[in-house]
C-alpha cells in the first residue's frame, strides 16, 4: 500500500530536528559557560562537573533499569540537567553535593513524573533548590582559590562597590556557569541562531526585570546599577537556558511572554525584597508550578470557535 | 469478649486500613509534627488515648444522641478528652508538650477521630469501638513514628535522639522541614503499596493486610469502612464472608448481641 492510503492520527507532519539533537546543541551552547567555569575555578570545577553529569545519567539509567523500561539516556537530557545542575554549584562544594544533586533531579523531579517530557519542574533547578534548603552553608560558601568574599550580588545588596566588567567577563565568586555573562550569551546566540530557543521568554523576563528594579530597586533607571544586576547571579544562565526549557515553559506564546514577565517580576521581588542575594532559581521553579495555568488561559481559540458573532 | 473481633480491629486499625498510609487521613499533624521519631511516637500515643476514649464515649451515647447534632456532639466529647489529654501533658511530659504545640489542641479536628466516630463508635457497641480506637491509635503511632524515625535519620543522623550516622555524614536538612516530610511519606506509602501489590500478584493471601475496602464507601457494607450500611449488619465484625478462617463465630456473634443489647 502506498503512503498515501495511509491513515494515521495527527501530527501529519514532524520535524526532522530530534530530542537527541537538541539535547546535544544546548550541551555545546553551555560549553562556554562550562570552559569558562573550569578555566576560572580550577580543577575542582572540572570534577564536579563530571561527577554531576555522570550522576545524573547513571540514575537515569539504573532507574529504567531497575523499572525494566526503554533506556533514555541516548537523547542527552540527563547530560543537560547534570550540567546545568553542576553550573549551578558553588566550586568549593564537595564532589558528592553533585551526586547527591544528580540522583535528586532525575528520581525524583524527572523519573518519578514519568520521564522526559513529563516532570513539572526543571530537575536541574529542582536539585538546586533542594541542595539550598539542605546544605545552606556548603551550597552559599563561594569561597576558592580564586576569589574569596561574597558574590558580587551580595555586595550589591549590602550596597557596596562592584566592578562591572570584572562581572561581564565572569572573574568574580560565584557558581560554576553563572559568573561569565560573555560566555552564557554565546552560547544564547548559539542556540537561538539553531532556532532552538527564541527570544519571547528570556527577553520578556530580562524586560521586566530591569522595569521591576528600576521601579523598586531605590537607584531609578540608574545604568550601572541595572547592569550589575543583569550581570550578575544566575539571571542569565536562568534566562537563556533554564526559563526556555520545553518540558517546563508555557507552549501559548503569549503563554511564554506572559511567563518571562512573571519571572522578571518574581526575580525582582526576591533579589530586591527577599533576604538572600538570590532569586532566580526559585523563580523559575515558581514559574514552572503556574505554568499549566498560564497555559489554560492564554490557550488560542480554535478556529471558528467563540469569539464575537459577526 | 470475643478475641477474635478485639484482634480483627487491631490488626484493621495497624495494617488493613491503617490511618495514614492506607486511609490518607489526618495528614496535619502527620507531615507537622513528625521531624523526630520521639514526636511522632508522642503524637500518635496522644491520639489513640483520645481516640480510644472518644470512640468509648460515643459509642455508650449513640442510643442517645440524635442523628442531627451528631457531629456537634462528637465534637464535645471529643474536645474534653483532648483538653484532658493537653493538662496532663503539660503537667507531666512538659518536652513533649513544648514539642507537639499548638498541634495538641488540634487533635479535636484530627479527621481520624471524628471519622472513627462517624464511621463506627456510632454504629457500634463499646468494646469494639474501644479496640477500634486503640487500633486505629496504633496504626497512626506506628506510622507517625516510622516517618518521624526516617526524617531523623536522613535529617539529623539520629533515631531517638541517638547519633546512628557515621561522624562524617552530613545530615540533609530538608527531611527535617516541611517538604521532607512529604517525601518520607509518599515513600513508605510506595513501599507499603508495593508490598502488598507483589505479594497479590504471587497470589499470596494478602487478606489479612489488604484493605477490604477497594472502591465506593457507599455501596460496600463492611463494618470498618465509613459505609451508611454497617448499620443494618447485626453486630460489629460481621464482615466475615471474606475470611473464612473466622467462620463458625455465629455463637460468640450472638453473645456479643446480648452483651450490648
Amino acid at each position: 500500500m502506498s503512503d498515501l492510503m495511509k491513515v494515521s492520527s495527527n501530527p501529519h507532519v514532524r520535524s526532522k530536528i530530534t530530542t537527541s539533537q537538541i539535547m546535544l546543541a544546548v550541551v555545546i551552547a553551555l560549553l562556554p559557560a562550562t570552559g569558562f567555569g573550569i578555566y576560572n575555578f580550577g580543577l575542582d570545577a572540572l570534577i564536579l562537573i563530571l561527577v554531576t553529569v555522570a550522576s545524573t545519567v547513571l540514575t537515569e539509567f539504573i532507574f529504567e533499569k531497575i523499572c525494566k523500561k526503554k533506556i533514555t539516556i541516548g537523547d542527552y537530557s540527563a547530560v543537560v540537567t547534570g550540567l546545568l545542575l553542576a553550573l549551578n554549584l558553588p566550586a568549593s562544594a564537595p564532589w558528592w553535593i553533585g551526586a547527591v544533586g544528580g540522583v535528586f533531579a532525575i528520581l525524583v523531579v524527572k523519573m518519578l513524573f514519568g520521564g522526559l517530557g513529563q516532570n513539572f519542574m526543571n530537575p536541574a533547578l529542582g536539585a538546586r533548590c533542594f541542595l539550598l534548603i539542605s546544605f545552606t552553608s556548603i551550597m552559599t560558601d563561594f569561597d576558592c582559590d580564586a576569589y574569596t568574599g561574597a558574590t558580587p550580588l551580595a555586595n550589591l545588596k549590602a550596597g557596596a562597590e562592584v566592578n562591572i566588567l570584572d562581572m561581564v567577563i565572569g572573574r568574580t565568586a560565584g557558581t560554576i556557569g553563572e559568573t561569565s555573562m560573555i560566555a552564557i550569551v554565546v552560547g544564547a546566540c548559539f542556540l537561538i541562531l539553531l532556532g532552538i530557543i527564541d527570544l519571547r521568554i528570556p527577553g520578556s523576563y530580562i524586560v521586566s526585570f530591569v522595569i521591576f528594579i528600576s521601579i523598586f530597586g531605590g537607584y531609578g533607571f540608574d545604568w550601572p546599577y541595572i547592569s550589575a544586576h543583569l550581570a550578575g547571579g544566575g539571571l542569565m544562565l536562568g534566562a537563556f537556558f533554564m526559563a526556555t526549557d520545553y518540558v517546563t515553559r508555557p507552549i501559548t506564546k503569549n503563554g511564554q511572554y506572559l511567563f518571562g514577565i512573571l519571572l522578571g517580576v518574581l526575580t525582582g521581588i526576591f533579589r530586591i525584597f527577599g533576604p538572600s542575594a538570590e532569586g532566580v532559581s526559585y523563580a523559575i521553579i515558581i514559574g514552572n508550578l503556574l505554568t499549566p495555568l498560564i497555559e489554560k488561559i492564554t490557550l488560542p481559540k480554535a478556529f471558528g470557535k467563540g469569539g464575537e458573532r459577526a | 469478649m470475643k478475641n477474635s473481633c478485639i484482634k480483627e480491629r487491631l490488626l484493621n486499625g495497624i495494617v488493613k486500613e491503617n490511618p495514614t498510609f492506607v486511609l490518607m487521613l489526618g495528614m496535619c499533624p502527620t507531615l507537622a509534627v513528625t521531624t523526630s521519631a520521639i514526636n511522632g511516637l508522642g503524637m500518635g500515643l496522644t491520639t489513640m488515648v483520645v481516640l480510644a476514649l472518644s470512640n468509648v464515649f460515643i459509642s455508650l451515647l449513640r442510643n442517645i444522641i440524635p442523628d442531627k447534632v451528631r457531629i456537634p456532639a462528637f465534637i464535645v466529647i471529643i474536645a474534653s478528652f483532648v483538653t484532658m489529654v493537653e493538662l496532663l501533658l503539660q503537667g507531666f511530659i512538659p518536652f513533649l508538650y513544648d514539642a507537639l504545640g499548638i498541634y495538641i489542641p488540634l487533635i479535636v479536628v484530627n479527621c481520624i477521630i471524628l471519622g472513627r466516630a462517624e464511621a463506627y463508635a456510632y454504629k457500634n457497641p463499646v468494646i469494639p469501638s474501644l479496640f477500634d480506637g486503640i487500633g486505629m491509635g496504633l496504626g497512626f503511632s506506628v506510622a507517625l513514628t516510622c516517618i518521624g524515625a526516617v526524617r531523623e535519620l536522613i535529617g539529623a543522623g539520629e533515631i531517638f535522639g541517638v547519633h546512628v550516622m557515621p561522624e562524617s555524614y552530613v545530615p540533609v536538612s530538608i527531611f527535617i522541614m516541611a517538604p521532607g516530610a512529604f517525601f518520607v511519606l509518599a515513600l513508605l506509602t510506595a513501599i507499603q503499596n508495593k508490598v502488598k501489590l507483589t505479594g497479590e500478584k504471587k497470589g499470596r493471601d494478602m487478606s489479612k493486610i489488604q484493605s477490604g475496602c477497594g472502591s465506593d464507601c457507599m455501596n460496600c457494607g463492611e463494618a470498618g469502612c465509613g459505609s451508611r450500611m454497617a448499620d443494618a449488619l447485626p453486630a460489629p465484625c460481621a464482615d466475615k464472608a471474606d475470611e473464612p478462617q473466622k467462620a463458625g463465630t455465629d455463637d460468640e456473634q450472638k453473645k456479643g448481641d446480648e452483651n450490648n443489647g
